[in-house]
Parts: C-alpha cells; sequence; structure tokens
C-alpha cells in the first residue's frame, strides 16, 4: 500500500556525502585524487588471485575494518556493509544530521546492493565443508544478506522510517535516490541513501567473472578503457558513497547548505536479446524522462557521467544514446570510474557523489587511461585531465546487468 | 577437570560476538545482564556455540535461554562439565 504524499512538493536536495573509494577513503581524499587522476586499481590483494583470470581490482586499501567499525557491529556484517556503514557515518556528520534529535520515523534508509555478504559468506562456507555445520556462525544469517547494510544503519541510528534495499545491480546506485525521493514526498524527512559493494574474494570474482565482461589484463592502466578503441571489459571494484538526503525546506531550516537538488529521473529496461539481432538499449529513453521531469533542455546539461563499461558493444550503445539526446560530440562525458573499477551497487551512487561535487566546485573530473577513443564513439570524452565548468547540471547514467538503465539529474541548488 | 572461568567467557565472548563500545569486559561483568553488556540473543547463541565447540559441553537452547548473564553460562557450563 502506498502511503499519502504529505509532501507533494517536496525538492529533494543532498546535504551530506560519504565516500568510501579505492582512490580515497572519505569525501575530501577522493575528491582530490579524482581531481588529479590518481587511480585506485591495482594488483587484488584480498585474497591470491593469481590462479583467476581477473587479477585487477579497485580495493580501499586504507579501509580497516576495526578501525572504523564499531567491534561488536564488525562481527556481524560483511566487508561491503562495513564500507556502507563507515560511508553513512561520514555522510551525516557532513550533513549535520544529528538522529537523536529527529522523530525516529521519520527518518528513513533505502541502500542498494548487488552482491551482498560473499566474503563473510564464504568464510562460512569454508567452515562448513573443513569442520561441519556447528561451526557455521550465527551471523552468516543476517550478515550476507542484501538489506544487512540497510538494516544495521537503521539500528545503529535509531532510524524506524521506511527502509529497503534495491537489487539493480550498476543502476540500484541511482534507484536508491529515486526511492529517497518518493519517500520524502511520504513520511520521511531525512533519507540515508546510496550503495556500496564489496565481492573481491574467490567466490564474489568467480559469480562476476561469469558474464564475460571483466577484464583479463594486468597492467592497471590498460585494464579498463571505456570507449577505447583498445577497451577489453572492466575492472571490478569496492566501495561506494552514501548519501543524506532531505526536503530543501527542512535543510534550510536548520541552515544546512545542500550540495545539489535532484530534479530528475528516468529508468527503463532494454528488450530481451533476440538471436541474430543486434541488442537494443533503452538508454536513451532514461535520459529524456530525467531531462523532461527536470524541464533541462540537452543544451543546459553542463556533463554527463557515463555508465562506461568498457566492453566494446556496450560502450558504443551508451555513445549513441548520449549523441541521440546531446548530438555528435555535444556534451562533456566523463567516467571518473576509471579510477576505480566498477563498484556494482555502489558505482553509480558515487558517480552521483562525484557529480554533486563537481556541481559545488565548477570542474569535471577527468577519465583515465583512455588514449584513442573508437571512432564510433562519437563522444566529447573529459580526457587525462579535470575541465573547468561551470557545472550546473549532471547527469548520471548507470546500466545494470541483465537489462537495467537509470538515469539522475543534479542541479546546482 | 576442566574447569571454566569467567575469564574464558570473557575470552569467548569478545572472541565471536565483538566488543562492547561502553563497558570494558575486564571489568566486573560477571552479573550484568548480556542485554545491559550490548549482547543480544544472537550473540549469546554464538557464545554457546563456541564453549560447545572448545569444551565439548553441549548447551541446548532451552539452556541458552536461560543464561542472562555471563556468570550464570560460566556456572551452567561448570556443571556441565562436572557432571
Amino acid at each position: 500500500m502506498t502511503e499519502p504524499n504529505r509532501r507533494p512538493g517536496a525538492r529533494p536536495v543532498v546535504t551530506g556525502l560519504g565516500v568510501a573509494a579505492p582512490n580515497g577513503l572519505g569525501t575530501q581524499a577522493y575528491w582530490a585524487a579524482t581531481l588529479d587522476g590518481k587511480s585506485g586499481l591495482g594488483r587484488i590483494t584480498r585474497f591470491d588471485a593469481e590462479r583467476y583470470p581477473v587479477r585487477v581490482a579497485g580495493e580501499v586499501s586504507e579501509f580497516d575494518d576495526t578501525e572504523h567499525v564499531p567491534s561488536r557491529l564488525a562481527v556481524q556484517t560483511d566487508h561491503w556493509s562495513h564500507l556502507g556503514l563507515a560511508a553513512a557515518d561520514m555522510a551525516l556528520h557532513d550533513a549535520g544530521v544529528k538522529p537523536g534529535d529527529l522523530p525516529e520515523y521519520e527518518m528513513a534508509v533505502v541502500t542498494a546492493s548487488s552482491s551482498g555478504g560473499t566474503e563473510f559468506g564464504q568464510r562460512e562456507i569454508e567452515k562448513l565443508w573443513s569442520q561441519g555445520p556447528s561451526y557455521v556462525g550465527v551471523y552468516q544469517s543476517i550478515a550476507w544478506f542484501y538489506a544487512a547494510t540497510t538494516g544495521q544503519i537503521s539500528i545503529r541510528y535509531g532510524m524506524r522510517g521506511p527502509c529497503g534495499v534495491i537489487c539493480a545491480e550498476q543502476a540500484g546506485g541511482l534507484e536508491v535516490m529515486a526511492q529517497a525521493r518518493r519517500l520524502l514526498r511520504q513520511s520521511a524527512a531525512v533519507v540515508v541513501t546510496g550503495g556500496t559493494d564489496a565481492s573481491l574474494c574467490p567466490y564474489g570474482l568467480v559469480a562476476q567473472i561469469s558474464t564475460g565482461m571483466l577484464s583479463p589484463r594486468d597492467d592497471p592502466e590498460r585494464a579498463y578503457l571505456p570507449f577505447d578503441a583498445d577497451a577489453c571489459g572492466y575492472v571490478p571494484g569496492e566501495g561506494g558513497a552514501m548519501l543524506v538526503v532531505e526536503d530543501e525546506a527542512t535543510a534550510r531550516s536548520r541552515g544546512a547548505r545542500p550540495y545539489g537538488v535532484i530534479t530528475g529521473y528516468g529508468a527503463t529496461f532494454d528488450p530481451r536479446p533476440e538471436p541474430g539481432r543486434e541488442p537494443r538499449s533503452n538508454l536513451g529513453r532514461a535520459i529524456d524522462l530525467a531531462l523532461r521531469e527536470a524541464r533541462v533542455t540537452p543544451e543546459q546539461v553542463d556533463v554527463v557521467f557515463a555508465d562506461a563499461l568498457g566492453v566494446p558493444g556496450h560502450d558504443l550503445a551508451e555513445a549513441r544514446a548520449i549523441a541521440a539526446v546531446f548530438g555528435p560530440h555535444g556534451v562533456p562525458v566523463t567516467a571518473p570510474k576509471t579510477m576505480t573499477g566498477r563498484l556494482y551497487a555502489g558505482g553509480a551512487s558515487l558517480d552521483l557523489a562525484t557529480a554533486l561535487l563537481s556541481v559545488r566546485d565548477g570542474v569535471i573530473p577527468p577519465t583515465v587511461g583512455v588514449r584513442a577513443a573508437a571512432p564510433a564513439c562519437e563522444l566529447d570524452l573529459v580526457r587525462s585531465a579535470a575541465r573547468d565548468g561551470p557545472v550546473r547540471n549532471a547527469l548520471v547514467l548507470a546500466r545494470g546487468h541483465g537489462g537495467f538503465n537509470a538515469a539522475v539529474l543534479v542541479t546546482a541548488p | 577437570m576442566t574447569t571454566f572461568t569467567l575469564d574464558d567467557m570473557r575470552r569467548i565472548m569478545g572472541g565471536c560476538a565483538g566488543v562492547p563500545e561502553t563497558v570494558d569486559l575486564a571489568d566486573d561483568i560477571g552479573e550484568m545482564t548480556f542485554a545491559d553488556l550490548g549482547y543480544d540473543s544472537l550473540a549469546v547463541l554464538e557464545m554457546a556455540a563456541r564453549i560447545q565447540q572448545e569444551y565439548g559441553v553441549r548447551i541446548p537452547d532451552d539452556a541458552v535461554d536461560e543464561m542472562k548473564t555471563p556468570q550464570a553460562a560460566v556456572d551452567y557450563v561448570n556443571r556441565r562439565l562436572a557432571a
């Protein structure tokens, strides 16, 4: 049952950001590295990946579970939740939101998850086959579950409003923002949203490899080259971002300074692939929907944060969708995820945070690694170095494995 | 004869269920309730599982429900070890 909209005209603004990314832990460290084009990709160290066909990833190397998550909470949660809990805490601090001061049923949590707690699960499965069922820890029952990060954030801060999780692979990081917006129009005053993922364990990696879209290259600088003639798949990563969203009136009344407004959203699904026929993409329609809702023309968009899969056919489909709306080479396009790898549920949330920082500082972060853009991709790709703005409207695109498309437009406050 | 002490219990608590934020496990925690120490029923279940593995003492779920404090757990385990 849908709740009545108490605030149908709510204008959702983002007032807090928390980032846990392979090239920077904390918003400031991440943003500085990203503008500098510093990559967080490297050889996998979380386990011995020598004998696996994928050996390069984006790991959040500075993160220490015991330092960033309270001990009692750390034992019952997977690494992916640890990253999410740390990012949520940063975002709440950044927003200046004190959960104890707010009505508990008006605080909501909606996060995206793609893999769930695979590393935790692998550890427990190993105990199962090597020692027996009684050695499997009780926390397996709650740690693997996609909603675990949402639930633990909700418990930690006493946020008892509507809570949920969205699983739409990479698109989930934008879908949660759409859900947060719906909740703000209903009963929520503050929503903690965003996503993280961390599936760099043998079990998690093998599950990802089955798509055939991961990069087999060992050179971190040549492994993930979206829109490049030499593209060979994508590099997986861990981490993501959490965002605090509120109605603008509520945020202003407590003196918060918004990073930006969520002005447009569109979601579509691709048609079922047919043998012998080129796959069709509905990403373009998601872009149209987002711009139409925001009443923003393509000329008014200052940058597009691309999904940038790094798989030639998919890159071309995205480049065509962008060119169809904005014209060939018609808008600056960037993919800072070339410095983090694809973070699955965390990826689009991190792009959203990055887009908001881009709006705040009037600068577009670069796409690293790309040397020779594929001629068929008619894009104005922001390469090698950051480009100065101004950035008033930033469009973030995400595609989730299996056919999800989402687009979110953020606008200067 | 093997005995099970409050220090053994402290080690198991911290090892499998984490350390509480507000209480130091080294303090006089024997008569404090698990709930007050910040351990929920799932945490106590986990502790019971570890004790069973390490000491070979079977602890049925009903008995776990009755263990409200670390000292109650220690007493239960020692009764079973002596039996």
